[in-house]
């Protein structure tokens, strides 16, 4: 079902984990759909992306489309990573299941949450970066186990 | 671990050699079509005659109340179909239950779009039909009660008997989707009250595209597949004869040994929960803990998502199932699960393992560890549970 790529991605995911103190952080998805991706960006002080972290609960290709995003980002500018769209994302996987795109777009989403963090934060605007939709449902009820 | 696990027998089994050497002659030597006349192909006619009263005998019912279909999917969908059509002067009302098999709820579905009545029916936290909302159902014009006998997910036995009596007294169609329960759990229509029952050959070391539907002497119902005189002219169609061998010799030997098989199932099945719930934290166990399957285990293992689990189970070589959406190709989980009231993402994170009298403890013991292992994996990863610990310290 899977390319190899995917799978290289999913069971060795490269920057997983959190950043303390992140530049930015973001989280996008809905528990409700299986999905949730967070991104935490360190970004120095010209801008450029210095570290990416992410933690996913999803199947195996929202876990390896948020690994391949935090290495497509790295290294690269705000403006730059902004320009990281779910179709490069797809791209540098070799593909992925139609039924599974949607997890491209989660990713491409989710370092714009983190990016307009960092933009929050920092007070300042970047270009091109909209406020990101607020998709992660509230917290219900924590179930008796 | 080299060989493979294989924890899926709610999904299919291993078709047993037996079956296959029994089945084997009427591919190559005992070709014949059994309608035609000569001596060559009315001996296939005896042996689809002999399997089939193997398989009345092991339901109590009499041999010329089995009708041969090309499986489980086919049987459920002339039970109601064909019932809807004979029955259509009396009324247009279907009572069935949330849980059931898509094939019994597609084909719902599909009648209420031509003008049918359904009643889905709720099911409570184990799993187990809401008896009273069944009886308020009931209408005067309702010409069916559909239930399945046992749940292919979570294991539930539904009180079949129950039903069975209530239907009998409202002068209502009773029929049961068994392919899950069929030889694995004692079976008898007439002490059950079942007019109709629907199985499949593949789920107990039988062959694929062989089930059939029990209808009771009796009752309307005619041909749902037109064509040729074959099965009392009830279903037409030449009859799948190496399979209907097969099925018969899967039920001979699967009716002989079930007590036995019971036996090892539910002692695997409880060590294997007992080790997993005692080490992994945040789990449950879905369905209802004593009126289950002997094979069934289901698990929901929170802040994580089923699709990744069966993935890196598969890579240490175990064969499972889940209900999450990403394993169903939509956004919904099991229907199933959300209608024993797990909220969307425990039901994400779910796990079915059902399991067989080929199974060993040392299987069980490292399916366990394994799960541990990949658990945890999932949760390191996981921003909800990396919320979760946070708010808890």
């Amino acid at each position: 079902m899977y390319t190899e790529k995917v799978m290289d991605h999913f069971t060795n995911p490269r920057n997983m984990g959190e950043i303390e103190n992140p530049s930015g952080v973001g989280t996008v998805g809905n528990a409700k759909c299986g999905d949730i991706m967070r991104m935490y960006l360190d970004i120095d002080d010209n801008g450029v992306i210095r570290d990416c972290k992410f933690k996913t609960f999803g199947c195996g290709a929202a876990v390896a489309t948020s690994s391949i995003a935090t290495e497509l980002v790295i290294g690269k500018t705000v403006q730059e990573a902004l320009q990281v769209t779910n179709k490069a994302v797809v791209d540098a996987l070799d593909g992925l299941p139609k039924v599974k795109v949607h997890c491209s777009l989660l990713a491409e989403e989710a370092i714009h949450a983190a990016l307009w963090d960092y933009a929050e934060k920092n007070n300042i605007t970047i270009e091109g970066l909209s406020k990101p939709k607020d998709d992660v449902s509230e917290e219900e009820e924590e179930p008796e186990y | 671990m080299d060989k493979k696990i294989y924890l899926d027998n709610a999904a299919t089994t291993k078709t047993r050699p037996e079956v296959v050497e029994a089945m084997l002659p009427y591919f190559t030597e005992k070709y014949g079509n059994p309608s035609s006349i000569y001596e060559f192909a009315s001996q296939n006619k005896k042996a689809v005659d002999e399997a089939r009263s193997i398989i009345a005998k092991s339901i109590g019912a009499e041999t010329a109340e089995v009708y041969f279909t090309a499986g489980g999917t086919e049987a459920d969908n002339w039970a109601l179909k064909a019932t809807i059509d004979a029955y259509s002067s009396k009324g247009n009302h279907i009572i069935t239950s949330k849980i059931e098999h898509h094939a019994i709820l597609h084909t719902c579905e599909f009648l209420q779009k031509h003008g049918y009545e359904v009643t889905y029916v709720d099911v409570d936290e184990n799993g187990i039909i809401k008896l009273d909302q069944l009886k308020k159902a009931i209408r005067p014009t309702t010409i069916l009660i559909s239930v399945m006998f046992a749940n292919n997910e979570i294991g539930t036995i539904q009180p079949i008997k129950e039903i069975g009596e209530i239907a009998k007294q409202h002068n209502i169609l009773f029929h049961t989707d068994a392919v899950q329960a069929y030889c694995q759990l004692p079976i008898n229509v007439d002490e059950l009250n079942i007019d109709m029952l629907s199985a499949s050959a593949h789920k107990l070391n039988g062959p694929k595209g062989i089930g059939f539907l029990y209808i009771r002497k009796g009752a309307k119902l005619r041909s749902f597949i037109h064509g040729g005189a074959q099965e009392r002219q009830r279903r037409a169609g030449t009859e799948n004869v190496p399979a209907i061998v097969g099925f018969g010799k899967a039920v001979e030997i699967a009716i002989a040994t079930m007590k036995e098989r019971n036996d090892k199932e539910i002692e695997l099945r409880e060590r294997l929960i007992k080790k997993v719930m005692s080490e992994v934290p945040y789990v449950r166990v879905n369905g209802h803990r004593r009126n289950r399957l002997p094979n069934n285990v289901n698990f929901s293992f929170q802040f994580i998502e089923g699709e990744s689990l069966l993935i890196m189970l598969d890579m240490k070589n175990i064969c499972a199932s889940s209900g999450s959406a990403c394993t169903s190709g939509s956004l919904d989980p099991s229907h199933v699960l959300l209608a024993i009231g797990l909220p969307h993402e425990i039901a994400h994170g779910s796990l079915r393992l059902t399991l067989s009298e080929d199974n060993t403890e040392e299987e069980i013991d490292y399916t366990a560890e394994m799960i541990k292992e990949i658990v945890d994996k999932l949760r390191q990863m996981s921003p909800l549970y990396e919320d979760y610990m946070k708010k808890k310290a």
